[in-house]
C-alpha cells in the first residue's frame, strides 16, 4: 500500500551546526540519530526536510532534492514539541495534510479511516489536542505525519514525557508500524536505551559531525572514539576460554575463572561484551534468581552527579559499572567494600571471533 | 455570570440608583442640574416617544458600524501581511509607530478641511482611530502563532497561502477578537467627541444641544444609553469571540 521505497544520500552538509555529514540510510530502515544536545541532530532532520539552509547535497533516491521545497518533499515530519494545531480536531489534524496536498475528498474520507483504525484512534477523532493526553498527542502527531503516505519519516525524540510504560509501549507500537508500512525513517534520540531499542542503525552525532556509524550492537560493543565510548560507556569486554551449550539458546561461558551465561547459539565464543550500564552492583544481596550474579570487590569510583562508574574486581577481571548517582549514594559504596554484581543476561554480547 | 456574582451586580446597582435617589431628594444640590433617577427615566420616555432618541442613537450607531468595518477591512490584510512578511513590516512598523500615538479626535480638524461637514466625516474619523490599533493587533498577533506550526504545515505540503488562512489567521482570531472589542470601545469614544465638537447629528450633538438649554434629564439619558449600548456590544462581541475560538481555547 505505501511501499514508495526511498533511500537517503548526504553528501558533504554543512551549516552553522553541521560540520560535513555524509551518510547513506537504506530503503525502509529505521535509522537512529544519536547524541547529546546540540550535537546537531534536530538540525540535521530540518537539512533533510528542506526546513533550513544547507550546504552540499540530498538526494532521495539519487534525485537531488536542493531545490525542492519542504513542501513538495513528501516528508512525514513529527516534531518535538508535536505542534499539533490547535484549532483542529484530531481527525482534522490528521486531514491537514491531505487537504493540504489536493486529495480528492473521497480519498481523504478513505485515508482517515484507514489511519484512524490502524492507529487506533476512532474514540480520539473529534477531540481538541488541548484535550488530549501526552501519549495520545504524540499518536496522532504520528498518525498526521504518516497519513499522507510519506517517502520518509522525520521523527525528533517524538516519544518523551509520558511514563515509562507508555513509552515502552507507544515505542513497540511504532516499530511495528515501521516494519509494516517499510518508511525509510529517521529517528532522533538522546537515550540510549531508546535507541538501541529502536535502531537498524544508528549514527552518534557530536559537535555536528558523525563520530560513528553502525547497527546498536557493533557501536554499543565496539566504540570507535573517546568521544563514543564516553557518551555510551565503554563496555566490558571478558576474554573466554571454552564454553557448554546448556540449549534452549544459552550458552555458559568461561571467563578465566568466573562462569557466565550467556544468550547464545552454537559453541564458539571468543570474548563477550556488556555495557557499563547493563552492569547491576549492590552493597546487599539482591533479589532474584542467581544468574550471573558474583561478589566483588569496589576499586575504583569515577564520575559523580547523575551517573558514577564503579570499577569492580572480580576474580581476576577488572569490571566498570554504570551506575545511577543517587543509587550510588544510597550503597554508600566506599573502596575495598564487597558488593554483588550482576551482568544482565539478556544484554551481554557474545563475539565469535 | 455566576449566580452570586449575579446577585452581587443586582446589590451594587441597586444601591446606586437608590443613593442617588436619596441625595437628589433630598435638594442638597437644585434638582435641575441633579435630577433624581426616576425622572431621568420618565425623561429617557419622553425623548423615546417623540422618536428623537432613536434617530440619534441610530445615526451614531450606523457611524460607528461603518467606520468599524472601514477601518478593518483596510487593517486586516495590511496587519496580516506585517505579520507574516517582514519586509512589509520593516516598511510599514515606523510609519506606525509615527502615526500611531496621535489622539483619535486631534484627526478631526484636518479631516473636517480635507472632506468637509459631509456624512462620511464621522465614518473616515473612526476608521482612521481604529486603523493604527488593530494593524498593531493583527501583526502581533500573527506573530504570536507558534513558528513551528507554520513549520509543520508546511512539512505536510501546506501552500503558503493555505498556511495563513488555515493556521495563521485561525490562531491569531483571539488576539484580533480581543483587539476588536478595545477599538469598538474606543470607536464610541471618538465619534461622541466629535459629535459635540462638530456634527450636528447624532447622540453627541444630542448632549451638547441638551446642555446648552440646560436640559441635564437628557444628558443623563445620553449617558445612561451610551453605557448600556456600550455593554451590549461588549457582550456580543464575547460571545461572537467564545463562539469562533471556545471549543478549542477552553482546555
Amino acid at each position: 500500500m505505501e511501499g514508495l521505497l526511498t533511500d537517503i544520500e548526504l553528501r558533504k552538509i554543512k551549516n552553522y551546526i553541521l560540520k560535513g555529514i555524509d551518510l547513506n540510510i537504506h530503503r525502509g530502515e529505521l535509522f537512529v540519530l544519536l547524541g547529546p544536545t546540540g550535537a546537531g541532530k534536530t538540525t540535521l532532520l530540518n537539512v533533510v526536510s528542506g526546513l533550513i539552509p544547507y550546504e552540499g547535497e540530498v538526494f532521495f533516491n539519487g534525485k537531488s532534492m536542493n531545490h525542492t521545497s519542504p513542501r513538495d518533499r513528501k516528508i512525514g515530519y513529527v516534531f518535538q514539541k508535536l505542534v499539533l494545531f490547535p484549532h483542529l480536531n484530531v481527525k482534522s489534524n490528521i486531514a491537514y495534510g491531505l487537504h493540504s496536498q489536493k486529495w480528492a475528498p473521497v480519498r481523504i474520507e478513505k485515508r482517515l479511516n484507514e489511519i484512524l483504525g490502524m492507529m487506533d484512534l476512532y474514540p480520539l477523532a473529534d477531540r481538541y489536542p488541548g484535550n488530549l493526553s501526552g501519549g495520545e498527542k504524540q499518536k496522532v502527531a504520528l498518525a498526521r505525519a504518516i497519513a499522507p503516505s510519506p517517502q520518509i519519516l522525520l521523527l525528533d525524540e517524538p516519544f518523551q514525557n509520558i511514563d515509562l510504560r507508555s513509552t515502552k509501549m507507544i515505542r513497540l507500537e511504532f516499530k511495528r508500524l515501521q516494519r509494516d508500512l517499510k518508511i525509510t525513517t529517521l529517528f532522533v534520540t538522546h537515550q540510549l536505551p531508546e535507541a538501541e531499542e529502536m535502531a537498524d542503525r544508528l549514527a552518534v552525532l557530536n559537535h555536528g559531525r558523525i563520530e560513528q556509524i553502525g547497527t546498536p550492537k557493533e557501536v554499543f560493543s565496539q566504540p570507535q572514539n573517546d568521544f563514543v565510548s564516553s557518551f555510551i560507556g565503554s563496555p566490558n569486554i571478558l576474554r573466554c576460554l571454552s564454553s557448554i551449550v546448556l540449549g534452549s539458546g544459552l550458552v555458559e561461558v568461561d571467563c578465566d575463572g568466573i562462569k557466565v551465561i550467556v544468550p547464545h547459539e552454537g559453541e564458539r565464543v571468543k570474548n563477550i561484551i556488556i555495557p557499563a550500564k547493563d552492569v547491576f552492583v549492590s552493597s546487599d544481596s539482591p533479589p532474584g534468581p542467581y544468574i550471573n550474579r558474583f561478589k566483588g570487590q569496589v576499586m575504583a569510583f569515577q564520575g559523580n552527579g547523575a551517573l558514577k562508574m564503579i570499577r569492580v574486581k572480580i576474580g581476576k577481571h577488572l569490571v566498570d559499572a554504570e551506575v545511577p548517582g543517587w543509587m550510588a549514594s544510597s550503597h554508600h559504596f566506599k573502596i575495598g567494600q564487597e558488593v554483588y554484581v550482576v551482568l544482565k543476561l539478556g544484554k551481554i554480547m557474545v563475539n565469535e571471533g | 455570570m455566576k449566580v452570586t456574582d449575579l446577585k452581587w451586580s443586582a446589590i451594587s446597582i441597586i444601591s446606586f440608583f437608590l443613593l442617588w435617589e436619596m441625595i437628589a431628594r433630598s435638594h442638597f444640590f437644585p434638582s435641575i442640574l441633579f435630577p433624581p433617577p426616576c425622572e431621568v427615566l420618565a425623561t429617557g420616555f419622553d425623548l423615546l416617544r417623540s422618536g428623537i432618541l432613536l434617530k440619534s442613537v441610530g445615526n451614531s450607531f450606523l457611524r460607528v458600524i461603518a467606520g468599524i468595518l472601514l477601518g478593518l477591512a483596510l487593517a486586516i490584510p495590511v496587519g496580516l501581511l506585517m505579520g507574516w512578511v517582514e519586509t512589509v513590516d520593516k516598511l510599514f512598523g515606523p510609519i506606525t509607530s509615527l502615526l500611531f500615538p496621535i489622539p483619535g479626535i486631534a484627526w478631526l480638524p484636518l479631516l473636517i478641511v480635507w472632506v468637509g461637514l459631509r456624512p462620511s466625516l464621522p465614518i473616515l474619523l473612526i476608521a482612521i482611530v481604529v486603523f493604527f490599533p488593530v494593524l498593531l493587533n493583527i501583526s502581533s498577533g500573527v506573530k504570536s502563532v507558534d513558528r513551528e506550526n507554520i513549520l509543520a504545515a508546511r512539512t505536510l505540503g501546506s501552500s503558503e497561502l493555505r498556511i495563513l488562512v488555515s493556521v495563521v489567521v485561525p490562531l491569531s482570531l483571539p488576539f484580533i477578537l480581543t483587539g476588536v472589542r478595545i477599538e469598538v470601545a474606543l470607536a464610541w469614544r471618538v465619534l461622541v467627541a466629535a459629535e459635540m465638537i462638530a456634527i450636528p447629528t447624532g447622540i453627541g450633538a444630542l448632549m451638547s444641544r441638551s446642555e446648552s438649554l440646560l436640559q441635564i434629564k437628557a444628558v443623563m439619558v445620553c449617558l445612561g444609553l451610551l453605557s448600556i449600548i456600550g455593554l451590549i456590544m461588549d457582550w456580543s462581541l464575547r460571545y461572537v469571540e467564545k463562539r469562533l475560538t471556545a471549543h478549542w481555547r477552553a482546555f
